[in-house]
């Protein structure tokens, strides 16, 4: 009789194994874990690993509240809410997240880009131009790639170096395929690969307040920049 | 104590198959073929992948969201799913009674989309999987150049409400896909890789710098009118929305 019961419990753990979540019995006296980005809600773990859903490692509870508490609610628009990591050109791995605090100026690059990337980097420095000098320490120049397999760390520093913005003001990123493909969704970006070495894209600069919700998009190269550098100033100043 | 290690082994098996939810698949063979879009003449290159057989269904969704609460309703984040995410359910968790639970999920947004497929250890389709796939009829692989094939999909253009009919109700394709054409439009990985500037609607010069690159429209068969809307439709939609004729369905690498 005792393997009947064997065989039912045996059978109830299977269950909840292979359905896509893992089961969530709770139990008072061990450290229980939760994805931090809490992709389930409350759900809770009773061992470590990785978040079925955005694969994060999970954070012992108590971590994790703390975290919350440390820091202000980002909004339901924010950008912040994406997940994905990101290689800089500095070496370091991060999430967006991490760019919070700063306004962002951001937009979306390929190095080995011949055409409208030059242009667009110089639009770029245009608006930075013009920016009162006593603000630029309160804003993030955020290049993002474009081609992922290519602008690799080293590439996208030298691009840096090359373009003189190799320092704190100007940030580039590498991310993986499917997080850019992502990001560039929330820019609302559109973007080709025509071959290995040329993409398709818009030219659209984006600017983000310092909790990541989109301020201002200026579309197309070499427009006017007046507002984009009115509501750059404007963002800071809030 | 050997039946009862067998009897284990036996219910492992059994509840393996039966329990992780996955929905039905079908192997398309890969191939290269030029679709209505990319530049003239250039072929595309498709590899072997597995293709779910169906769209994801109302049912298959809630299923989805009572395990994944931060995609209810009421929980989505903006950034993620407009105001139209899920509208016509009667709550969280509960559909409208006017929906069939075998009717393809639409009002769903790209973001919830693409995450639904990873939780399966599937993805989304590129568009040119997608298209690939779709080219098919009953009986040949590309039927593109058949009038009665593009008749069928522009006639249901012109039909409506047809989100409202169950998974299955169209043609069985060549492969064995159901509904690609008739049902449901359908979401893929990289549908904002459709360019439309202004000067592939009209001669408007101000708009002409807004992509790098040459143009990347560029009809290679606009007999192929069916085609052109989708592509059209892609081109001018982003990825937060969420449209009452606009479903999903998943497909998988195949390995090695």
């Amino acid at each position: 009789m005792n393997y009947l019961k064997y065989i039912a419990i045996m059978s109830v753990a299977l269950l909840a194994l292979s359905a896509c979540n893992v089961g969530n019995s709770k139990n008072k006296n061990e450290v229980l874990y939760q994805c931090p980005m809490k992709c389930e809600a409350e759900k809770t773990y009773q061992a470590e690993g990785a978040c079925p859903v955005c694969k994060m490692d999970l954070k012992p509870m108590a971590a994790a509240d703390e975290k919350i508490l440390g820091t202000d609610e980002i909004s339901e628009t924010s950008i912040f809410n994406l997940t994905t990591k990101w290689n800089t050109e500095k070496g370091n791995t991060i999430l967006l997240e991490d760019l919070k605090g700063k306004t962002l100026v951001m937009v979306m690059i390929y190095t080995t880009c011949k055409a409208a990337c030059p242009r667009l980097v110089a639009d770029m420095r245009n608006i930075e131009k013009q920016i009162p000098k006593a603000l630029i320490s309160k804003i993030n120049f955020v290049f993002v790639s474009i081609d992922p397999e290519t602008d690799t760390p080293e590439k996208l520093k030298a691009f840096a170096i090359e373009n003189f913005m190799d320092d704190d003001q100007h940030t580039f990123l590498q991310g993986t395929e499917s997080g850019v493909r992502e990001f560039s969704n929330v820019l609302a970006v559109k973007y080709k690969q025509i071959s290995p070495m040329d993409f398709s894209h818009s030219n659209i600069i984006s600017v983000f307040s310092p909790q990541g919700e989109l301020v201002h998009q200026q579309e197309g190269l070499g427009v006017d920049n007046k507002v984009t550098i009115s509501k750059i100033i404007e963002t800071v100043n809030k | 104590m050997k039946t009862v290690f067998r009897l284990t082994i036996f219910l492992s098996l059994f509840f393996g198959t039966t329990a992780n939810c996955q929905s039905k698949m079908v192997s398309i063979k890969g191939g290269k073929y030029i679709p209505l879009y990319g530049r003239e003449s250039l072929q595309v290159k498709i590899s072997d992948f597995y293709m779910d057989v169906y769209p994801v269904t109302n049912q298959e969704f809630l299923q989805f969201v009572i395990k994944n609460p931060k995609w209810r309703k009421s929980m989505a984040k903006n950034i993620f799913a407009d105001k139209n995410y899920l509208v016509r359910w009667k709550s969280d968790t509960a559909l409208n009674s006017t929906q069939s639970l075998k009717a393809p999920i639409t009002n769903v947004s790209w973001f919830v989309a693409k995450e639904y497929c990873e939780c399966q250890g599937k993805r989304l389709p590129t568009i040119d999987e997608w298209e690939y796939v779709a080219m098919a009829n009953e009986n040949i692989p590309d039927a593109r150049k058949l009038k009665n094939y593009n008749e069928f999909i522009l006639g249901w253009y012109e039909k409506p409400k047809t989100f409202n009919n169950e998974i299955g109700s169209t043609f069985k394709n060549y492969w064995g896909v159901y509904d690609l054409h008739g049902l449901v439009w359908e979401w893929t990985s990289d549908f904002n890789s459709v360019l439309i500037s202004g000067e592939s609607r009209n001669d408007v010069d101000k708009d002409s710098n807004l992509f790098c690159g040459s143009a990347a429209l560029n009809a290679t068969d606009l007999m192929n009118y069916a085609a052109f809307m989708r592509y059209a439709f892609r081109g001018s939609i982003n990825a937060n929305y969420a449209i009452k004729n606009l479903g999903f369905r998943c497909v998988k690498d195949k390995k090695g």
